[in-house]
């Protein structure tokens, strides 16, 4: 029997928590949580890279294969369970990663970066010239199913935010416990240093691979979940500012805590709700001044206003 | 025959603005070790300056080809240097010394910052400046027409390289740039005022990207976000051809340019899918690009 930390407890504490709230909330809300729960999805991956010193300016590329899992697999093989459509990106995803991880995990710094774009951009420019998928206009997502449900008959929304809340409790669960891994402590030590890391017997590129092909398996679960969420997928989900949108939610977070990612995504995602409303010509201008405040005047994320207040009690 | 030649002409023709577009990008680079993402930002503001002044000109009833050339270039010069002067003085200076990746992402911010500026002083609606581009018309090579303007942007883009390459190798300037490029802190310790050659050095990279921005306007419609679109193919050059790398950039717009234009003519449908392709397979073989030189890692 494993015993579970107190990470763990209030992680399971919070989801049940967001579960019973959201039925008493109002449809928009519910819709806004579950894109915030899906794009902190994407972004813990970005987070994982950067806990290993890389910055990748392309995890669009999975939130978009994931997203594109979802459309594809409804609509040309039939599928309508929402937890096999999540699979098939997971697999398409994992695949694709296990190749691509073979080459970028060699690079580091701004190469990794401009790589992993590359690849993203890669995908935007195929999916934009195809036509049959509705070219920049991308498709709906057909109606989909989860076991006893059917999103024609109930209510999807707060359906899709349920599923939400249950996999990323999951993968969050997976994570706190990864990070404390020897794989996900290697990692750590290799944004410190990976020369020492190499003398210790331990393979950094190994390490980096695994840490890649599991941070591309989540992104694309993110983009499955918005995907299902919105009905509706485009091929600007791959492109390269969508990727600096996650970039950026990541450092808002940082990369101190499981739950970091998700709060950061909340807050993204309801104040670009406001910010487009009152001001869509200022809304980018807005993330910019708020990313250099942060680099400047946090640059452990918001998170670190919660453990700093902790190291100072004790 | 008659696509081949197309095929050439054509890809010369991208290239020569692909080079304009990543000149400044890698200068920047090579220098400064920033790799600027708002590089694409100052594009549009040189296209935006060089569009909207076109326009008054135009408007006023103006002709002459040649005072619109000078517009241009005052415009794209002006805003450029301005802008580069704010950028590096009010921010890049205070960031100094942090991790390149975190000046990438500083950059980004700047870009975000910058789109929305543009936004606020020239609105959404696009800007036309086509009467030069009209105005020079077409000459016939064989049976394929070619744009007379496309053929200065070709000259300038030439005459552009060669004044870099000039700078950079045969004047006192340059050898300072180079002598940092080499070693930072040793051309500190030898009495090399730093911070004024890196001042410099983003004011001109910053100018390139504004006037490859005002020579373009005329063949573009200007709108919101053409610096993002640009920004990315500019990497694609530059990592093609090795950061930093003056005759990497030229080098990579060519094979960049020809490799677009061998697919506009024979399969359009991969036109954006092989510029990325061409980044992917040459970083494969060479992983700093095909003039970048590896930098040893620190133990």
């Amino acid at each position: 029997m494993m015993k579970a930390d107190r990470t763990e407890l209030s992680l399971i504490g919070v989801a049940i928590a967001v579960a019973i709230a959201a039925q008493f909330s109002p449809n928009w809300l519910v819709f806004t949580l579950t894109l915030a729960i899906s794009t902190g999805l994407v972004v813990m991956g970005v987070v994982m890279l950067m806990r290993a010193g890389l910055v990748s300016f392309g995890q669009g590329l999975f939130y978009c294969l994931g997203g594109y899992a979802v459309g594809l697999g409804g609509r040309f093989l039939g599928i309508t369970d929402a937890l096999v459509l999540i699979g098939l990106g997971v697999v398409a995803t994992v695949a694709i990663a296990m190749i691509l991880g073979l080459l970028v995990t060699r690079y580091r710094e701004i190469f990794f970066a401009m790589l992993s774009l590359a690849f993203s951009m890669i995908l935007y420019g195929i999916l934009v010239k195809s036509h049959g998928l509705g070219s920049t206009d991308g498709f709906g997502v057909v109606d989909w199913t989860l076991l006893w449900f059917d999103s024609k008959t109930g209510d999807s929304a707060n359906m899709a935010l349920m599923l939400a809340i249950a996999l990323a409790l999951l993968i969050a669960l997976f994570l706190n416990r990864y990070f404390k891994s020897s794989i996900g402590l290697a990692c750590e030590a290799i944004r410190e240093n990976e020369v020492r890391v190499e003398y210790m017997g331990i393979s950094r590129q190994q390490t980096l691979y695994i840490n890649y092909v599991i941070a591309a398996a989540i992104g694309s679960v993110g983009g499955s979940m918005t995907a299902l969420a919105a009905g509706h997928v485009d091929p600007t989900m791959a492109y390269w500012t969508i990727s600096g949108e996650f970039v950026f939610i990541a450092i808002l977070g940082g990369t101190g805590h499981v739950a970091a990612p998700f709060i950061a995504a909340l807050i993204f995602t309801l104040v670009r709700t406001y910010a487009i409303e009152l001001a869509p010509n200022a809304w980018q201008m807005i993330l910019g001044i708020v990313l250099l405040l942060i680099i400047l005047f946090l640059p452990k994320g918001i998170w670190s206003l919660f453990t700093r207040k902790k190291g100072a009690a004790s | 025959m008659l696509t081949v030649w197309a095929i050439l002409i054509d890809g010369f023709i991208y290239a020569s603005w692909l080079f304009l577009v990543a000149a400044g990008l890698t200068v920047i680079y090579g220098v400064m070790r920033i790799l600027n993402m708002a590089h694409g930002s100052l594009y549009a503001l040189g296209a935006y300056a060089a569009a909207s002044a076109l326009g008054w000109y135009y408007a006023d009833g103006g002709d002459q080809l040649w005072m619109a050339f000078a517009i241009i270039a005052v415009c794209a010069v002006a805003i450029g240097a301005v802008t580069g002067l704010a950028i590096e003085r009010g921010l890049l200076r205070i960031m100094y010394g942090r991790d390149e990746i975190l000046m990438l992402i500083i950059t980004f911010a700047v870009l975000l910052i910058l789109e929305d500026v543009m936004k606020l002083v020239w609105g959404t609606t696009p800007y036309f400046a086509y009467q030069p581009y009209a105005a020079m018309g077409r000459i016939n090579i064989d049976v394929l027409t070619v744009s007379r303007y496309d053929l200065m942007v070709l000259v300038v883009s030439i005459v552009i390289g060669v004044g870099l390459w000039f700078w950079l190798e045969r004047t006192r300037i340059g050898k300072i740039l180079r002598s940092i490029i080499h070693d930072r802190e040793v051309s500190k310790a030898m009495g090399v005022n730093v911070g004024r050659m890196f001042t410099i050095t983003f004011m001109i990279g910053a100018t390139l990207g504004a006037i490859a921005g005002g020579i373009t306007a005329p063949i573009i419609s200007v709108v919101p976000g053409i610096g993002i679109e640009v920004i990315v193919l500019a990497f694609a050059v530059v990592v093609t051809g090795g950061l930093g790398s003056i005759t990497g950039a030229a080098i990579g717009a060519i094979i960049v340019g020809l490799a677009r234009a061998t697919s506009i003519h024979t399969m359009p449908e991969l036109e954006l899918f092989i510029i990325y392709a061409v980044m992917a397979a040459v970083l494969v073989f060479r992983p700093h690009g095909l003039f970048g030189q590896a930098v040893a890692r620190k133990i």
